[in-house]
């Protein structure tokens, strides 16, 4: 199996070899550079990088306890948890690493294709196989796409990167519509299949995806998969970096000429598939099994609810509907006011371990907004689960609040960054932190530059950091959704200097206050308003804005 | 000094580490801009950045980054290049406010 042990301990002396070859001269960075990329290495501005795939977001105890060694060992003693399921070491060592992917090898995680023009980290519904109203668990088939694509010989030469994510939620939390292929797993006259989309994407040209086939069988679906990716393989743009993503053939195509060569491979495809890849899901679907749940009174929840104003302040916010009504899905919010999104520190990430031992089934999970969630606690255990996380810092009651913002590292790390996400993240979410419970729903989201990491076109309000004149510039966006129906944000007008925009972004939200009916969230307020009264209140004080 | 020549170190980060790291008049690498050499005509920087490519074992990437005098010795001239030579704002910082001095 291709995360067996043996076969990552080989990749791993593979890149020791490498990286000593590196350091005695024998490489140099030409050679050596995309060596470290397939090993997910990066250098950044300060440091290299170490960017480790978790795959569909999942994570058991013993692999958190690893992260947490691993940072405190070879690094600073934290990790950064990301928008694609993947966490991020920012200071190892060069000579360390292969320690550091020894010992993740351990554990059965990697950093393999997250990096490079290849099949990336498949990503998936943080909340699958508890979110209420599911149609199916994405896990099995995440997992099935990912042994099928991990060291696939096509299409390790990508014309470019290439993300794909699985829900098997109508609510679509893995922002299916924002990848290169998204699977969504529908039904349709009682009959399981996935709507297959591609074409999403953001950076520079955002689009969100299209639905190529509108329900593909279950037993179609990587035959189907090969297909769309033999056909990017071969049109996609090699010439041209910014133009070499999915999306833009498919724009340049059209969808109907692509899906029509997609519909030609795949007949031919079809046959050489026999079967084994439905037996291999069927195998993957009773290791995802649900885990034992029991039936247990719920009352200490109640009780406490009533008692204890903190801990019903954090149910109310933080905690999300399970498939049984006796469990909740509690999110962990890796967003204190005024810390680093996504950042948590070693004895962080042990006490997440303990606690999903102690109350979750041992089960954890990377959301998509940089926070973690145990997925499987019954409502008996929350009240301690909540003591235990409050004792670690990890008991912020601000999941999908203003104050849980989603930030890329930016110019604090990122070597192609243009402008700072972090610290304009930190202050907002202090500035706004008096009125964040009370304005409800609302999704900031930040990027360092046109990359779009921070997914700032899918924010509520967006922020886009840039370069002019030598300064940062900060741009907003207001309307973005992730969901189902994702929509992408529209500009508001010109940037705002380093020390306007969290002011502006400070009035707009009170704004919103003043303008919303009872009830409204504050993506409602804005589609009944339309985007003027707060574009208003964004520009009041900056008229000379530039 | 040539024209359109931006004057400026020759920086690059280490190869062990990572660390950002700038040449030094007798071809040490330092740490800080300060202790660095400011290279103000174009020949000379492509004689410089010649002479660390035949040295590939210690720096990676070398460029010369937008450097200007200053009052204790070059300091950067870019925003990025302020931002290589302090490291990360966030984890350290108290206040927004005190960035922008
Ligand atoms: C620090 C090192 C990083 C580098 C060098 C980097 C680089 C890039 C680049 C170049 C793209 C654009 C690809 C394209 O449009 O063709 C991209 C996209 C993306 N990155 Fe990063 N990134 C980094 C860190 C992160 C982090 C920390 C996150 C999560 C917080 C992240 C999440 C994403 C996502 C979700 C996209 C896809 C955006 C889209 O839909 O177009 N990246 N990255
Ligand atoms: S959006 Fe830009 S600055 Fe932010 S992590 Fe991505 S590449 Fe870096």
């Amino acid at each position: 199996m291709l995360d067996g042990h043996d076969y990552l301990t080989r990749r791993v002396e593979e890149f020791r070899t490498q990286v000593a070859r590196r350091i005695d001269g024998s490489l140099t960075e030409e050679e050596f550079r995309p060596l470290r990329l397939m090993n997910g290495l990066y250098l950044q501005l300060h440091a290299y990088m170490l960017r480790v795939a978790l795959p569909y977001g999942s994570l058991r105890p013993d692999q958190l306890r690893a992260l947490a060694e691993i940072s405190e060992r070879w690094d600073r003693g934290y990790g950064h948890f990301t928008t694609r399921q993947n966490i991020q070491f920012n200071w190892p060592r060069l000579v360390d690493v292969p320690d550091m992917l020894a010992r993740l090898a351990e554990v059965g995680l990697h950093a393999i294709q997250t990096s490079g023009n290849t099949i990336r980290n498949v990503t998936a519904d943080p909340f699958a196989g508890a979110g209420a109203g599911e149609v199916a668990d994405p896990r099995p088939v995440a997992e099935l796409i990912r042994l099928w694509s991990t060291d696939h010989p096509e299409f390790q030469f990508l014309p470019r990167k290439f993300k794909i994510a699985v829900t098997g939620a109508p609510e679509d939390r893995a922002i299916t519509a924002a990848n290169d292929i998204g699977v969504r797993i529908v039904e349709k006259d009682g009959e399981r299949g996935y709507r297959v989309l591609a074409g999403g994407g953001l950076g520079r040209t955002p689009f969100v995806g299209q639905v190529l086939r509108d329900f593909l069988p279950e037993a179609d679906l990587l035959p189907y998969l090969e297909a769309v990716l033999g056909s990017y393989n071969l049109a996609g743009r090699r010439d041209n970096k910014y133009k070499a993503r999915i999306k833009i053939t498919l724009q340049e195509q059209g969808l109907a000429a692509f899906t029509a060569e997609v519909e030609r491979r795949f007949a031919a495809l079809r046959p050489s598939f026999s079967g084994a890849d439905r037996q291999v899901l069927a195998e993957l679907r009773t290791r995802f099994a649900a885990p034992g749940f029991a039936a247990r009174s719920t009352a200490t929840f109640d009780e406490a609810r009533t008692a204890d104003p903190v801990f019903r302040a954090w149910a109310d916010i933080n905690l999300r509907a399970h498939q049984r009504a006796d469990h909740a899905i509690a999110i962990i919010s890796l967003k204190p006011v005024g810390g680093v999104p996504g950042d948590a520190s070693a004895a962080q990430m042990r006490v997440v371990a303990d606690l999903a031992e102690r109350f979750g089934h041992g089960d954890i999970r990377a959301g998509l907004d940089q926070n973690l969630i145990l997925p499987h606690v019954h409502r008996a255990d929350l009240p301690a689960l909540h003591a235990g996380l409050r004792e670690a810092g990890l008991a912020t009651a601000n999941a999908g609040l203003g104050t849980d913002i989603v930030a890329c590292p930016g110019l604090d790390y990122c070597s192609l960054a243009t402008a700072r996400s972090i610290p304009v993240a930190q202050e907002i979410a202090r500035r706004i932190e008096d009125i964040a419970a009370e304005t409800g729903p609302l999704n900031i989201r930040i990027s360092g530059c046109i990359n779009a990491c921070g997914h700032h076109h899918l924010g509520d309000i967006g922020i886009l950091g840039l370069e002019k004149a030598g300064a940062e510039s900060y741009q907003v966006t207001l309307g973005g959704r992730p969901g189902t129906d994702m929509a992408i944000g529209r500009r508001t007008g010109p940037g705002f200097g380093a020390d306007e925009i969290v002011p502006a972004i400070d009035r707009a939200v009170r704004a919103s206050l003043a303008l919303r009916l009872p009830g409204e969230t504050f993506a409602e307020t804005l589609a009944r308003t339309g985007p003027d009264p707060f574009v208003a209140a964004l520009y009041e004080e900056t008229s000379d804005a530039v | 000094m040539a024209k359109g020549f931006r004057p400026g170190l020759v920086s690059a980060n280490d190869l062990i580490t990572g660390a950002v790291i700038y040449l030094a008049s007798d071809d040490s690498w330092v740490a800080r801009p300060e202790d660095a050499d400011l290279i103000t005509d174009e020949a000379r920087a492509a004689t410089r950045l010649a002479h660390i490519e035949a040295q590939p074992g210690r720096a990676v990437g070398a460029y010369i980054a937008p450097a200007e005098p200053g009052a204790s010795g070059p300091r950067p001239a870019h925003i990025r290049e302020h931002f290589r030579a302090s490291g990360p704002s966030a984890p350290a910082r108290a206040s927004w406010g005190e960035n922008h001095a």
